[in-house]
């Protein structure tokens, strides 16, 4: 298939579920969708598609929290990356790590440095933090402060 | 049987990211895996959020020893992303030149190990010795024989002397038949092919469902390369081949290493020959608003970079993920059912940085030390020998 058609088929498939629609360059394709349906979007993207999984990127912009998914089609050089936006609140959404592999260790990192739950996780360990690390203190958040008072990490530029 | 737990890790001089495994054996027979990481994680991510664009090139130069090139080469292209712009041609092929030299040194460096555990001594000072040469080019390239410094978004902070080419050029040339002769003492050698085929295979299928990336899925049969994919640098320039096999065993991912090595040295030489005049720096005054995404082809798989500015100095976030990070769950799928004496090979396969074998001790369930790293060397180094007696050699 060429470009044209995955993404016609793409934006078919899941017009209700798309909110926005960038196409910023030949290789680089931004779709924001609705957060409910991460799986069946990125889903049909990994298995139907042969989209490969980069990886994930969770990102705090008060006020609110976005996850991007990024996805490669190799065969006509495309990145898709899926936006899902999040309440900041209480930042919440279905995992995909339970049927695709490629997905297990980066939500676990997303879940202990930004706080985000994974609805059915597999394996919702920590991955990065230490053990000592307190629980609830997410470093990757704009609001994250030092908790560790004897700790000396110089700030700034 | 009782089941017996064995730590390996978390510390060696020779990682740069100290990893915690822990295996589960059933007699000889590891049954069960697990890996506990963060041990050196040093928060680059946030620190980047705090430093302008240009001086984050130099932070992320710093997240690997090894392959210092790709981060900075990933960063630059996510940077350059954000508004979409291309480089000049000439600093595309100065890129070129420095991530493949950092690609056949990195592999060199792996097969030396591998053959290291593997009791071939004669392989490790083969393979070092010949990384050497390859440092010495790109000392003379940038002045450094590891972190470079060479990248800026917008182009490259050193250009090539041109007096400097031939003497590049020969030093080159001059290591390729010992390469021959070091493939050849490699991949014809009957009692490597006893001890690693078969070893530790890892599927087509199993290398799609983790999104394995680099040597690790191209000895599976999976094809894919970024290089090739989406072409970036002076990679189009050229002709090469992308290196595919289809066993998914420790002996494949070993040959696809020892081949990319000649494609590496063809794409230098081909950079050092055909390099245009220009200029090197495009000179990028502000950032705009906007997102960028940079990936490239790393010796150990795809390094991938996504930066999001918002119209200041700084990025205010920078995602960073490096190859090991895919490749390492594919300990899963080919570490299980497998004897101890062969999970360190196995795991040493997918070149992770490399797993600290010398760390490994085997306890009983009441604690009583039964092997230590040294010994579980030594039983990998036994069954080669054992395997060579067998088969009529010395």
């Amino acid at each position: 298939m060429t470009r044209e058609e995955i993404l016609l088929d793409f934006t078919s498939r899941f017009n209700e579920d798309i909110l926005d629609f960038e196409d910023k360059s030949n290789t680089r394709v931004y779709v924001r969708i609705k957060p409910g349906a991460i799986v069946r979007a990125g889903t049909y993207l990994f298995r139907n598609i042969g989209a490969r999984f980069n990886t994930a990127t969770g990102i705090d912009v008060p006020p609110d929290m976005e996850i991007l998914y990024h996805f490669t089609v190799e065969d006509i050089n495309l990145l898709i990356s899926l936006k899902v936006t999040l309440d900041r609140e209480k930042p919440e959404i279905e995992s995909l790590a339970k049927d695709i592999e490629a997905f297990n260790w980066i939500e676990r990192e997303m879940s202990e440095l930004l706080g985000i739950t994974f609805v059915g996780h597999p394996d919702p360990r920590r991955l990065l933090l230490a053990d000592s690390w307190p629980e609830g203190v997410c470093p990757l958040r704009q609001d994250y402060e030092e908790w560790d008072e004897s700790a000396d990490r110089t700030r700034g530029v | 049987m009782g089941k017996t737990v064995i730590p390996i890790g978390p510390y060696h001089p020779l990682q740069e990211e100290p990893e915690f495994f822990t295996l589960t054996v059933e007699g000889e027979t590891v049954v069960d895996i697990d890996v506990r990481m963060g041990y050196n994680h040093r928060g680059i991510e946030k620190l980047s959020e705090q430093k302008t664009f240009e001086n984050s090139t130099f932070v992320v130069e710093r997240i690997c020893g090894i392959c210092s090139t790709s981060h900075p080469f990933a960063y630059t292209r996510a940077v350059e992303d954000i508004f979409p712009m291309e480089v000049s041609m000439r600093s595309k092929y100065i890129r070129t030149i420095v991530a493949e030299g950092e690609r056949i040194h990195s592999h060199l460096l792996w097969l030396g190990l591998a053959g290291h555990f593997l009791g071939y001594n004669t392989v490790y000072m083969w393979a070092w010795k010949l990384r050497e040469e390859i440092l010495d080019v790109m000392e003379i390239i940038s002045g450094n024989r590891q972190a470079y410094a060479m990248f800026k978004p917008g182009g490259v902070r050193r250009d090539i002397n041109a007096e400097d080419i031939p003497i590049c050029f020969k030093k080159i040339d001059s290591i390729l038949p010992t390469l021959d002769m070091l493939k050849k003492a490699v991949l014809d050698d009957p009692v490597l092919h006893a001890r690693l085929k078969g070893v530790g295979v890892m599927s087509y299928q199993e290398a799609i469902d983790f999104s394995a990336l680099g040597p690790t899925s191209r000895a599976s049969g999976v094809a894919r390369d970024v290089r090739k994919d989406s072409p970036y640098g002076a990679y189009q320039e050229m002709e090469w081949n992308m290196i595919v096999t289809k066993n998914g065993d420790v002996f494949d991912k070993a040959v696809v290493r020892i081949l990319e090595m000649f494609e590496s040295a063809k794409i230098m030489k081909y950079c050092l020959n055909n390099i245009p005049d220009g200029e090197i720096d495009a000179k990028i005054l502000d950032v705009p608003p906007g997102e960028g995404i940079g990936h490239i082809e790393a010796p150990r798989g795809e390094t991938f970079h996504y930066v999001r500015s918002d119209g200041t100095n700084r990025p205010i976030r920078h995602k960073v993920r490096a190859p090991t990070f895919m490749n390492l769950p594919t300990y899963k799928a080919t570490v299980k059912g497998q004897t101890i004496s062969d999970a360190t090979i196995i795991l040493a396969a997918i070149d992770p940085c490399y797993c600290c074998t010398e760390r490994i001790a085997v306890k009983d369930n009441k604690g009583r030390m039964l092997y230590d790293g040294n010994d579980l060397v030594q039983l990998s180094r036994s069954k080669t020998e054992k395997m060579k007696k067998r088969m009529g050699g010395r």
